[in-house]
């Protein structure tokens, strides 16, 4: 058993650690609401004008939307490979197995400066145009390992022997898998997606090598730093972005705890 | 000539395992023929690792034969995938389905055929009815206890109407009290539905208990195939006598073959065996299998021919029966199973220390081939 002093001086540690992981962001959040340009305190008052502004720059609400498509259709194909590959992998055995799985993890632990850097020499050689699409492709290969890593533990945590009861009762192959895999890995299926859009929408270094004339939002927001008075903006969307991106981590979370405590328990 | 409901013609299966980075043929499965008739409930015993689940597995489709061929009902199955064989399965961890309901479960594999959905609720419910699960139809699988659990797997798989019916230790899981429960169950619904049972387990009293033929599996063979009585009663090898009940193996020099008997020196001993129909040659040295409960013992100062001497080394009081443990003179200990009359002094014959002597009669004693 722990002693009261240990414990109370690990709750200080923790909160410690929380505050300055988060101070920064909850500092976002305040001076998106203060009514000046330069972000100093004292604050000089609330206002909603940044956020008012916001609504009425096009340019910026546009890369919103390139990035919004960006993130659901990369991450769409990203969750549909990285399935493919973890069926593969956990279900099957082939020549060359852990190669493949070491292939498939490379993007985990190359730099994305160096990938956005050499998928562009590889895009100008077989003459593919820069555009948020070609950065959209390299988000699919970045972001398929993280699906194929959550969708994996989903069907190491469930007996394979649930697909061969399905073909046992009259399913096909596809049949099984439709029927069964498939509807038992949905959380995980779904918290997959949900990472992976998360990936994409925040990835810059990649990016901003491969966006051409359509920058996403990230390489936007970098851009917009040049110019100090538009930094407020920068503010008011990065917090709005801020909330967001923490409410989808969170719930993508809730939801593959919540799909494995509910079929835990067989 | 009939069909059999599951033939297996000189079936074997050879699995490719890699140890220390070199492949490895490991025969799971060795040159197996076997016959199940039709309407049978047909048992395949043996210890874990034998090849019984292997086998069973080979007549679902789950695993193909690496020569030989298997025969459902008289067709070819060697090349015909699970979901189109006339079986069906109910596993050892049930298997159920954790995102459906129970009757959602039990109605999977008529769904799949496309049977209306009126036929199917009624069938569904027919199928509930027969394991005493009717009012459980709603309910998701991991709401249930294992031994419900267990009745929805059997109940999915029956209501498919399956020509033959694979069970691989479905109650393996089930604690001691309802497993024997189940076991009369099981085989009462196979009598009232009249399927093949094709039935895996390790449990030897389970197996004599259910089936109406075992087939005993030893390493990939089948040591003996047979009804319970004849397994029990005249098992062919040291294998069988061994695994299926208690045996005492006794070894000894022939030394005269009569008609009926043949008779062994054991020490400086002779003791009379049924030799069926074999006779040995003189002097070579044999094995009698002899179960505990055939033999009895008398008091070392009676005179009796064709008897081993012994001392009581323990006494084992297990209500029903006492065991006694004894060294023969030999050196070796045999096991001898008394049953307890009434009264107090039901137990204890025979004390710890005292000098006995064994004897049986010679048709209860087998002479094995190996």
């Amino acid at each position: 058993m722990q002693s009261r002093g240990d414990f109370s001086f690990l709750s200080l540690y923790f909160w410690l650690v929380v505050l300055i992981l988060f101070l920064p962001i909850i500092l976002l959040i305040i001076f998106s609401f203060n009514n000046s340009t330069s972000l100093v305190f004292p604050l000089k008052g609330f206002t909603l004008d940044w956020y008012r502004h916001l609504r009425e720059n096009t340019e910026m609400l546009k890369t919103v939307r390139t990035s919004v498509f960006l993130g659901l259709g990369s991450s769409l194909l990203a969750t549909i490979l990285g399935t493919m590959g973890a069926i593969a992998v956990v279900r099957f055995d082939f020549p060359g197995k852990s190669a493949f799985v070491a292939v498939v993890a490379l993007p985990l632990v190359i730099p994305y400066v160096i990938l956005g850097v050499s998928l562009l020499i590889m895009y100008h050689s077989i003459g593919i145009h820069l555009s948020a699409w070609a950065a959209g492709l390299a988000h699919v290969v970045i972001s398929m390992p993280y699906a194929m890593l959550i969708v994996g533990a989903r069907l190491v945590g469930f007996p394979q022997n649930l697909e061969e009861a399905a073909m046992d009762l009259g399913a096909t192959y596809w049949g099984a898998l439709l029927r069964v895999t498939i509807p038992i890995c949905s959380p995980a299926l779904l918290a997959a997606f949900l990472l992976c859009f998360t990936i994409s929408f925040d990835e810059f270094a990649i990016a901003s090598f491969l966006v051409g004339t359509q920058p996403t939002l990230p390489v936007y927001l970098y851009s917009q730093l040049r110019f100090p008075t538009r930094l407020p903006l920068v503010v008011a969307l990065a917090s709005i972005l801020m909330v967001v991106s923490m409410i989808i981590v969170l719930s993508s979370d809730w939801l593959r705890h919540g799909g494995e405590v509910r079929t835990q328990r067989n | 000539m009939i069909d059999f409901a599951v033939e297996l013609m000189n079936v074997s299966k050879i699995f490719i395992a890699k140890r220390r980075g070199t492949l490895e043929d490991i025969s799971a499965v060795k040159e197996m023929n076997l016959a199940i008739r039709p309407g049978e409930f047909f048992t395949l015993l043996g210890p874990s690792g034998c090849g019984k689940t292997t086998t069973l597995r080979l007549i679902a489709g789950f695993e193909m034969p690496s020569s030989g061929e298997v025969f459902i009902q008289g067709k070819v199955m060697n090349k015909v995938p699970p979901y189109r064989r006339p079986v069906n399965t109910v596993f050892q961890n049930y298997a159920l389905f954790p995102h459906m309901t129970v009757a959602g479960n039990v109605a999977f594999g008529l769904s799949i055929k496309r049977v209306p959905r009126v036929e199917q609720e009624k069938l569904v419910a027919e199928a509930l009815e027969l394991v005493q699960l009717g009012e459980m139809g709603e309910n998701k699988p991991y709401q249930l206890s294992g031994g419900q659990q267990q009745r929805v797997a059997l109940a999915r798989a029956l209501v498919n109407k399956p020509a033959v019916l694979l069970l691989d230790e479905p109650l393996g899981a089930l604690d001691l009290k309802l497993r024997k429960a189940m076991q009369i169950e099981l085989k009462q619904i196979q009598m009232q539905v009249g399927i093949t049972f094709v039935y895996v387990t390790h449990d030897q009293e389970e197996a004599l208990t259910m089936s109406d033929r075992i087939a005993v599996i030893h390493k990939g063979m089948i040591q003996q195939c047979g009804d319970p009585l004849t397994l029990y009663e005249k098992p062919v090898n040291r294998f069988v006598a061994d695994f299926i009940g208690e045996s005492n193996f006794i070894k000894g020099h022939v030394d005269q073959v009569t008609d009926e008997t043949v008779l062994i020196r054991v020490g400086n001993e002779t003791v009379a065996i049924g030799g069926g129909d074999q006779s040995p040659p003189l002097g070579k040295e044999v094995v009698a299998a002899i179960r505990p409960e055939k033999m009895t013992l008398i008091g070392s100062d009676q005179n009796i021919d064709r008897a081993l001497s012994g001392k009581v080394e323990q006494v084992i009081y297990v209500g029903a029966d006492t065991r006694y443990l004894i060294t023969l003179s030999t050196g070796s200990t045999i096991a001898v199973r008394v049953q307890n009359g009434g009264g107090d002094g039901a137990a204890g014959y025979y004390n710890q220390g005292d000098l006995v002597k064994i004897f049986w009669s010679p048709e209860d004693a087998r002479l094995l081939v190996d």
